[in-house]
């Protein structure tokens, strides 16, 4: 039982002291005010953009939606988990040499999605790929080059030159 | 102000008793959103998707019987075996939000929410499926249709649970379909399940289109007088009627996300393609 509004999360490999805080904060709250983990993005708050999205027990979700106190015990990894500052992963860097990040605000959830679909799903179909990715909104770049994006990481995973 | 990651039945089912106004959390996926809009302000919170014996399933093959427990996912139900034995229930979970929302969201929780646009409910209900609850002093098992007792209502008690929803394993075809403005990532404007029963008969459940999920009885007792029994088939003109009659049992409303009169073409539309998948004219 967490009686009080102090508890520790497992963020990124690493024990977090979450203290103050009210039982109701969601996850996303807790890792950008309280955690200063700026990364995964708010918009919604109701599960529907996708920007919040990241890894509970190796299970893609929306942080928007899992209750902070209700992680305890939980591995959760964010989008600075995903890869240290200045080297990115194969999925980063396709994002940036497609063309898929333009105003940039959806990115960090697309990119964990993107990783947890090709974790998944090594050679995904354009239509796998826009099933998987249907729970990340992006307003700018209409798809075509985040589709691009991870079907050139798929081809490079399978053929390494 | 206290959270509870309960990891037995009985230790959630033993702090529920004793605060039985405990905010009973699953996945999350309508419970946070309340909490994140500020409609719902929890004081003690019972976590229950870390209790095992929610998250199991069992299959009796001699009474042809599933039982899924509260705390399967709707990513699990999108997969075998679910998708052999109940792949209407399969299709649904498939519709349900986005890959994000499936890891987290609960058949339990679509049960305990109980919006008449909920993916699950029209297949629950037109496998007559049985509600499970337990609760400290007991447990008690209703038919589905009489847990849903109106829009976001349902007989549950206080100090009760969800513990699992059974429900029979048909050999006949089953789908479910629905309309929405994606297909993805969208609530149901309009949804419908249709199952054909041992006997050969049809079931017909529509879903968002009326306080509670609504079984078409008169559409279902058409489709008996005229579904050939020889060679399982159905003429163009009756599979319309039947469209006609599902689409006349619905009772939508007009609201933010649609109108009554379109909820009601699209159902005839949708009870039409249904009966037609099950006996497709080849």
């Amino acid at each position: 039982m967490i009686e009080a509004q102090r508890y520790v999360l497992h963020v990124n490999g690493q024990p977090h002291e979450v203290g103050d805080a009210w039982i109701g904060e969601s996850l996303l709250y807790v890792l950008r005010e309280r955690l200063g983990m700026l990364g995964s993005k708010g918009a919604c708050e109701q599960g529907e953009c996708g920007s919040c999205s990241v890894m509970v027990d190796g299970e893609l979700v929306c942080s928007c939606l899992v209750l902070a106190a209700s992680a305890v015990g939980q591995e959760v990894i964010t989008i600075e988990g995903i890869a240290a500052i200045g080297s990115p992963t194969d999925v980063q860097r396709a994002f940036v040499e497609c063309g898929a990040v333009q105003c940039g605000f959806c990115t960090p959830g697309l990119i964990m999605a993107a990783h947890a679909l090709l974790e998944r799903t090594p050679q995904p179909t354009d239509s796998e790929i826009r099933e998987e990715l249907s729970g990340n909104i992006c307003r700018c770049t209409g798809y075509g080059r985040i589709i691009e994006a991870v079907q050139r990481v798929a081809a490079a995973r399978t053929d390494p030159q | 102000m206290s959270v509870l990651i309960s990891t037995t039945l009985a230790e959630a089912l033993d702090a529920l008793a004793a605060e039985p106004a405990s905010m009973v959390l699953a996945g999350g996926t309508d419970a946070m959103v309340e909490v994140n809009s500020g409609r719902r302000r929890p004081v003690s919170v019972i976590a229950v998707g870390r209790i095992p014996e929610l998250r199991t399933w069992t299959h009796d093959a001699e009474s042809a019987t599933l039982r899924i427990g509260a705390g399967v996912t709707y990513a699990e139900l999108e997969t075998e075996p679910f998708l052999h034995w109940v792949p209407a229930l399969s299709q649904a979970a498939r519709t349900v939000g986005s890959p994000q929302i499936r890891h987290a969201a609960t058949l339990g929780g679509n049960v305990a929410t109980c919006s008449p646009a909920g993916d699950g409910l029209p297949v629950l209900s037109a496998l007559d499926a049985i509600v499970h609850l337990v609760s400290r002093s007991g447990s008690r098992s209703i038919p589905f249709s009489e847990f849903m007792t109106g829009p976001k209502r349902t007989a549950l008690l206080p100090g009760e649970l969800i513990e699992a929803v059974s429900m029979p394993v048909l050999t006949g075809w089953q789908g479910y379909a629905k309309v929405g403005v994606r297909n993805a990532m969208v609530i149901s404007n309009a949804g419908a399940c249709l199952a054909v029963d041992e006997a050969g008969g049809v079931r017909l459940a529509l879903g968002s289109v009326g306080p509670t999920i609504i079984r078409c009885t008169d559409a279902e007792a058409f489709a008996a007088s005229v579904v050939d029994g020889t060679t399982r088939s159905v003429s163009d003109s009756d599979a319309n009627e039947f469209g006609r009659m599902a689409g006349a049992a619905s009772r939508p409303i007009d609201d933010h996300r649609s109108t009554a009169e379109y909820r009601r073409h699209a159902i005839a539309v949708l009870a039409h393609r249904l009966l037609r998948r099950a006996f497709p004219n080849d």
